[in-house]
């Protein structure tokens, strides 16, 4: 392998990992502050990417916006749908086990999965990346790697470290770190945990919905996509450990390159790969490569 | 300064803690605490909240390894073993916070802790309900706790001094001789506690036992050495009457209780 | 409570005879569809022992049912019927070994970590048989002739149906005997209060394993049943949509009974035939994912002790005041 594609290779690792990260980040934060296994997470992520393709004619024709404008409005639906959600099913969660949880998500994926089939069918689709960003750079004499790409990398860096200053520099962010340890004091204090948890999941869908947004131009748009990214997504979280966002983030990576690499070196293994990285992780440090951070 | 010692040299102590340390990064819960159990006698640790207490029984019980020292259980090492090989070595804990099966009946309850003595994992077709050594063990257990009445009803459903009873009958049933008690009297009315305290008169002839407590009354009333600690540390240590009278002891406590 | 066992005890017969009876009056679809749902009784129960017995959720039981059946399959000869002892064996012994390695690195994990990681290994073995030639692709392999036992040809449907019928109260009678073992009463301890099962001496990691290989072997079990009724295995037999539904047929039959599972099995079974129904749904039909999604919602929010728990859930009700029954080890007899 020349330098130039190995260049290539690991750019796409490392936008792929980051993508990871993103997600998974999202499916954290809300079972970090409200104890919520949402298998769901990965139909969020297929919305968005199906969003992406159909909402793009609908704003084009309405506002005559292009790429960003769909995105923009895609975000605003996703938040409204992650408000709503909140209110009518997800705060139902709370308190149970779970096993409960798992099952009442998995229906709920089961659910999204045919509605999906009813309003857009079930075919593949490809969404083109806007005309800003369509070009290539140039890697070296002979290579070019494409902007949009460039582009991904760097919106899932932008939110995470959004994410990163939001909890750690605002009070709001301080609120829901508190609110995630002990609810009835923070309750006590006077503030509405109700509508902090359900901006925190609204915030949690939004992320997943513009990662599958931002994703779709590059993994194309297709109906099992949901489930594949949640359980890479669940990947990331056991190898980077229980509750570690350090951990998260070095997983994502490791996974984005074992999962790149794999599929130029060994194509046949190229599945398989990141089970076997996870299973070796294990082996070596049963708890994942962080404790809670 | 001499650190005070709570351990005797007497060489016959079932259970001994040498030098415990344990550090949660920078804070330093339990600071070099020693202490030593004997047969036949109960031993009260009693400290302010946040003293280590807690921590150094869960250091005893092996559920925490020390940072740094030593324990030491009917004479061997036991620094690096699992909580259930010290348990099956002798060593018998109660919880602060109830650690009972709410589900099983009170009977169940003393039986299913006495069946590790007689695990029989591989005899799968046994009922395990009609297991002679356990159910003998259980409800020798739960007489002594004052239980008998209520073999048969659900453990969740027992009140919670009985529950509390319930807790020191698991703890037996496995026929320990170390007995580490994490405050047993908590929440109990007077009765209660009176019913509690007799029984550790009794039990204390055969085990050795360690009882940390916040009720003073019942400790100076029933312990045969009391350590106290502050901050991790162990700041005074003897009989009831030594430590009384310690003037370390009352300027670390607020006035005496 | 020897009325309570003694009514289980006849619950579970009656069903048994009703199932021994049943090919008299139904017809070839009856009774491969019955039979079809008994060997998915034995895939709930094997995960009911996982679940309800030890209180370990594991979202990726499909895969140890897949190896028993894709062992079935690789294992039979070409054109002569294979030796039913043998692929048996292969099969529970495949699967049980993937659950031995799975479950050794899964059980270090708790709580909803042990539910991602069950799901990821399952998922391993799903891209092993999907990827690789050894799984025949996504084509899947075809068992070109049923293996027999002695006299008995698992080809005839009554043979397969009256041998899956013997398998299914075999296995229900061995989970019932080690429920009440000691064995069955230390799982159960460690599902209701691990941290009191270790004080008073248990190590509680050898149990949960052993509980975990044996659940997966009884699942491979349940796979050589399918893949010899069938005749075909493809990869969806390891799909995570199957580990999502054996976990729904325990939940919605009632978690903690054994008849639980018999009674899930059956239930999820005769849902999916409803909503895949084009006499009712017509052209809807095609979308029943969407009314099994919503069935799921609702049993889980509406019957959370399942449909066992549905006789209790209405007497309560109606006098108004909750009784609740101790688990003892007579009652285990009865977690039929």
């Amino acid at each position: 392998m020349d330098l130039a594609i190995f260049l290539i290779q690991c750019l796409n690792s490392l936008q792929y990992g980051l993508l990871l990260f993103l997600v998974a980040s999202g499916l954290t934060l809300i079972f970090g502050i409200m104890g919520v296994i949402n298998l769901a997470h990965g139909s969020f992520y297929m919305i968005g990417a199906y969003m992406a393709f159909a909402l793009a004619p609908v704003v084009g024709a309405t506002f005559g916006g292009g790429f960003f404008a769909t995105m923009f409005v895609g975000v605003v639906l996703a938040v409204l749908l992650g408000y709503v959600l909140e209110w009518a099913f997800y705060s139902y969660l709370y308190e149970r086990e779970h096993l409960q949880q798992v099952l009442m998500t998995y229906g709920l994926i089961l659910v999204f999965e045919e509605l999906r089939s009813l309003i857009v069918g079930d075919d593949v689709h490809g969404v083109k990346a806007p005309e800003l960003l369509a070009g290539t750079i140039a890697l070296g004499d002979t290579m070019t790697y494409p902007v949009y790409r460039l582009f991904i990398s760097g919106v899932c860096l932008l939110l995470a470290l959004g994410m990163y200053i939001v909890f750690t520099r605002t009070r709001l962010g301080m609120m829901i770190r508190a609110g995630s340890t002990n609810r009835e004091m923070v309750q006590s204090l006077g503030v509405d945990i109700q509508f902090l948890y359900r901006v925190v999941f609204a915030a949690g869908v939004a992320i997943a919905v513009l990662a599958g947004m931002v994703a779709a131009p590059v993994s194309s748009v297709y109906p099992n996509m949901g489930g594949q990214v949640l359980i890479i997504c669940f990947v990331v979280v056991v190898i980077g450990g229980i509750g570690s966002i350090r951990g998260a983030l070095l997983a994502a990576l490791l996974i984005g390159f074992v999962d790149t690499f794999g599929k130029v070196l060994l194509p046949q293994a190229a599945g398989v790969l990141v089970y076997v990285l996870m299973a070796l992780i294990l082996l070596w440090k049963p708890d994942g490569l962080f404790k809670a951070g | 300064m001499t650190r005070p010692e709570a351990s005797t040299q007497g060489g016959d102590a079932l259970l001994r803690g040498r030098s415990l340390t344990r550090r949660w990064g920078g804070l330093v819960a339990v600071n070099e605490v020693s202490l030593d159990l004997q047969r036949g006698e109960l031993h009260a640790v009693i400290g302010t909240n946040g003293a280590g207490k807690s921590t150094l029984i869960n250091i005893l019980s092996g559920e925490i390894p020390p940072s740094a020292g030593t324990v030491e259980l009917l004479g061997q090492d036991v620094t690096a073993w699992s909580q259930p090989r010290r348990s099956q070595a002798g060593l018998g804990r109660s919880y602060q916070r109830t650690t009972i099966y709410p589900s099983f009946t009170v009977l169940e309850n003393c039986r299913l802790a006495a069946q590790a003595r007689t695990p029989k994992p591989w005899h799968w077709w046994q009922d395990a309900g009609r297991c002679e050594a356990s159910l003998g063990a259980a409800r020798a257990a739960a007489a002594s706790a004052g239980l008998t009445d209520r073999l048969d009803r659900p453990a969740g459903l027992l009140s919670h001094g009985q529950k509390r009873q319930l807790e020191i009958a698991m703890c037996l049933a496995t026929a320990p001789q170390v007995l580490l008690l994490d405050e047993p009297l908590a929440g109990m009315g007077a009765e209660e506690t009176e019913r509690m305290l007799a029984l550790l008169q009794t039990l204390k002839a055969d085990h050795a036992i360690l009882l940390v407590e916040h009720d003073m009354d019942a400790v100076f009333r029933v312990a045969d050495r009391i350590t106290v600690m502050v901050n991790g540390a162990v700041i005074a240590s003897g009989s009831p009457d030594e430590v009384r009278n310690s003037a370390d002891v009352q300027a670390a406590y607020l006035g005496g209780h | 409570m020897q009325n309570d066992i003694r009514s289980k005890a006849v619950f579970v017969g009656l069903a048994f005879m009703a199932l021994a009876v049943y090919p008299l009056m139904a017809g070839n679809f009856g009774v491969d569809l019955v039979t079809k749902i008994m060997v998915y009784a034995i895939f709930a129960l094997s995960l009911e022992l996982l679940v309800g017995g030890t209180g370990l959720v594991c979202f990726g039981h499909a895969a140890f049912f897949g190896i028993g059946a894709y062992a079935t399959v690789l294992l039979s000869p070409e054109s002569d019927p294979g030796s039913v002892l043998v692929l048996l064996a292969a099969a529970v012994l495949g699967a049980g070994l993937y659950a031995l390695a799975v479950g050794a690195l899964s059980l270090r994990t708790k709580g909803v970590y042990f539910i991602m990681v069950t799901l990821a290994f399952a998922q391993m073995a799903y891209y092993v048989v999907h990827d690789t030639p050894l799984g025949g692709g996504t084509d899947g392999i075809y068992l070109n002739v049923k293996p027999v036992l002695g006299p008995i040809d698992l080809d005839g449907p009554l043979t397969l149906y009256f041998f899956t019928l013997g398998t299914l109260v075999g296995v229900f009678g061995l989970l019932a005997l080690v429920s009440r073992s000691r064995f069955g009463r230390a799982l159960a301890g460690i599902r209701v209060n691990e941290q009191r099962m270790r004080a008073t001496g248990f190590s509680t990691y050898p149990y949960k394993l052993a509980a975990f290989t044996l659940s997966g072997a009884l699942a491979g079990l349940a796979g050589f049943l399918f893949a010899v009724k069938d005749g075909f295995v493809n990869p969806e037999m390891m799909s995570w949509h199957l580990s999502g539904s054996v976990l729904i047929m325990i939940i919605l039959g009632g978690i903690g009974h054994l008849r639980g599972a018999l009674i899930g099995a059956f239930a999820f079974a005769l849902l999916q035939e409803f909503f895949k129904s084009e006499a009712i749904f017509g052209a809807f039909a095609k979308h029943w994912h969407l009314g099994l999604g919503l069935t799921i919602i609702a049993s889980v929010a509406l019957l959370p002790r399942g449909l066992v728990g549905v006789p209790q859930q209405l007497r309560d009700r109606l006098i108004g005041r909750p009784s609740r029954r101790a688990e003892t080890t007579e009652g285990q007899d009865d977690k039929a």
